[in-house]
């Protein structure tokens, strides 16, 4: 698998948007001062009436895209994660989510893989952040292939979308001519009774590799993709708690308010015996490097997923 | 502006600030301070100014306004009310459970309401949202806004002005209430704006002042605004906090504070007083 496409989720955002401009001509794109970065670039490119940059100025982007999505638009608004949804939060939450406008965060930079940046810009805290914004759709896509189907139903879906988008250019592993895409609905990548490993974004790609791993131990692996991190797709979340009775969450995200919580919250209040052992970034701050080092110093990694499997 | 339309405002506005009055009593709480000083405003915009029509809140084609000044909502209520978007005694629901009339501004929730504010500074830029979207789209429609003097300390405001005038953004008039209070006490020791219409004229605005409870000024103002090509226009209203209830004219702790029922009394009877003076013209 040494061989395997990689691609950033940027790019599969960049390239779902003007996809998608070229079918609805209500789709515009608001960027601050990124549009290289975030990958909107291209659609500037094709699409430059329908781009608007706003500076660096994100409180007021985002606003400003409420106001556009009052008037019947579908605006992305486009920044790296730490300022979509960190600085711009409380817009966020106040413009965009409590009047329930029909505005797309795209939020590129998530993570730690931002790498080299440090932990001002590496953002960790996106998905519990939004995650608290009621009616707020949250997504993060594991590859290219599954950020161009994210963003089809992102434009699709009626409200509030944030989407998280990575820097870092990872494997690409679904089938593009074969791949179906539905909010609020995960996608299991592989059968095993044993544990359930349930991630999201880049962590998935990390699963499968611990779940090969194990499996050479005697050790089946589940391994569930979740994309969309809220609403939670509590179904298939229990169904795994109830056939493995083990989960190991992975994010690329702190431990606190992410994923991980969402699968320890629906556990919990089902009743159903089950353990819960989180992988993420643990309730502390990155810093500079290289991203692929980074995210083995943290333990966003397949050996720390299945180090941790072996530790129930 | 012949004598009997000013006369017919002014009736109107008395009614708007009774109604704010109205409100905020039942309510127990409420901002009456900074909805009576724009009173007149909000008269002027929905009689005279906007392009709405109340049975038909949702026009696509309609004006804009946003209340970036969110917490002044009882005067823009108790104007939308006196223009038949709702019911007049819906006012006396303020503020309570089950109410359409939340304590700020919920477009979802009543009608003639454009957008959701209430927290300082974000009102301003979704009406320039709206404004770009509104050329962007070839709607001819305007969008206006009102912000508070002490709202503009708010950073968000000045990106906002920042963007309106980069797009160029004509369709959009940006008012300020310049009451000269905020909470904390005068705008001038809590945080010194100084001259707001050389600020926006220098973020690229044109601008103008006048005085925000003279009908003949706002007429003036809107019309250069409407003539005005190629810039945001910006309006500083100099105004009095509390205007038309005596104990609470340039008061600062009628801020955010609702009369009692013998404030009540008083207010209302001053109200009735003027209003039968100005009927009796």
């Amino acid at each position: 698998m040494s061989d395997i496409k990689k691609m950033a989720t940027r790019d599969g955002y960049g390239t779902a948007l003007v996809k998608l401009g070229e079918e609805h001509e209500d789709l515009i794109v608001f960027d601050a001062d990124l549009a290289a970065a975030t990958k909107t670039g291209v659609f500037r490119k094709a699409f430059p009436n329908r781009h608007f940059e706003c500076g660096i100025a994100e409180g007021n982007m985002m606003a400003v895209a409420a106001g556009a999505a009052s008037m019947g638009l579908v605006p992305f608004a486009s920044s790296f994660a730490m300022f979509a949804a960190g600085r711009a939060f409380e817009q966020v939450r106040n413009s965009i989510g409590y009047p329930h406008l029909n505005v797309k965060i795209g939020a590129t930079h998530g993570g730690i893989s931002v790498g080299e940046d440090g932990a001002s810009h590496q953002c960790c805290e996106d998905f519990a952040l939004m995650r608290s914004i009621p009616g707020m759709v949250v997504l993060c896509p594991s590859d290219a292939v599954e950020a161009e189907a994210a963003v089809r139903a992102a434009y699709e879906h009626v409200g509030p979308v944030y989407l998280r988008f990575g820097r870092l250019a990872i494997p690409v592993f679904h089938d593009e001519n074969n791949f179906k895409f539905e909010i609020g609905k995960g996608e299991t990548l592989r059968e095993g009774d044993d544990v359930a490993v349930i991630a999201t974004g880049l962590m998935v790609y990390e699963a499968l590799q611990a779940a090969e791993a194990l499996k050479a131990e005697g050790i089946h692996a589940r391994v569930i993709n979740l994309c969309t991190i809220k609403p939670l797709d509590t179904e298939l979340v229990l169904k795994a708690a109830k056939e493995c009775g083990r989960i190991v969450t992975a994010e690329e995200h702190s431990v606190v308010g992410g994923l991980g919580e969402a699968v320890c919250a629906a556990v919990a209040e089902s009743g159903i015996p089950c353990k819960v052992k989180r992988v993420g970034v643990n309730d502390e701050f990155g810093h500079s490097g290289p991203a692929a080092a980074l995210l083995k110093q943290f333990g966003l990694s397949a050996e720390n997923i299945a180090k941790v499997v072996k530790e129930f | 502006m012949t004598d009997l339309e000013k006369k017919d405002l002014a009736i109107r506005a008395t009614k708007v600030r009774m109604g704010i009055i109205e409100g905020t009593h039942a309510a127990k709480a409420g901002h009456p301070g900074g909805s009576l000083s724009a009173a007149d405003l909000f008269t002027y915009l929905y009689f005279k100014e906007l392009n709405v029509d109340p049975k038909n809140p949702q026009d696509p084609d309609r004006d804009r306004f946003v209340l970036s000044k969110g917490h002044t909502a009882p005067g823009l209520y108790a104007a939308l009310a006196l223009r038949g978007f709702f019911p007049w005694e819906d006012l006396l629901t303020l503020r309570q459970i089950g109410s359409h009339l939340q304590g700020h501004p919920n477009m979802n929730s009543t009608p003639g309401v454009d957008m959701s504010t209430g927290s300082l500074g974000q009102g301003v830029s979704a009406a320039a949202g709206m404004a770009l979207a509104a050329r962007h789209m070839g709607k001819t429609c305007r969008v206006y806004t009102l912000l508070g003097d002490g709202e503009i300390e708010e950073g968000q405001v000045w990106e906002a002005f920042m963007f309106a005038a980069n797009y160029k953004l004509d369709n959009f008039v940006a008012l300020i209430d310049k009451n000269g209070l905020q909470i904390d006490g005068r705008t001038s020791d809590v945080m010194d704006s100084g001259d707001i219409a050389a600020k926006l004229r220098a973020f690229g605005f044109e601008a103008m002042e006048i005085d925000g409870h003279n009908f003949d000024e706002m007429e003036a103002a809107f019309q250069k605004a409407r003539e005005t090509k190629g810039k945001p226009f910006g309006i500083v209203m100099h105004t009095i906090k509390g205007m038309g209830v005596s104990y609470m004219q340039d008061a600062v702790e009628w801020h955010g504070k609702a009369p009692g029922d013998a404030e009540y009394e008083t207010a209302m009877n001053e109200l009735n007083a003027h209003l039968a003076e100005l009927e009796a013209k």
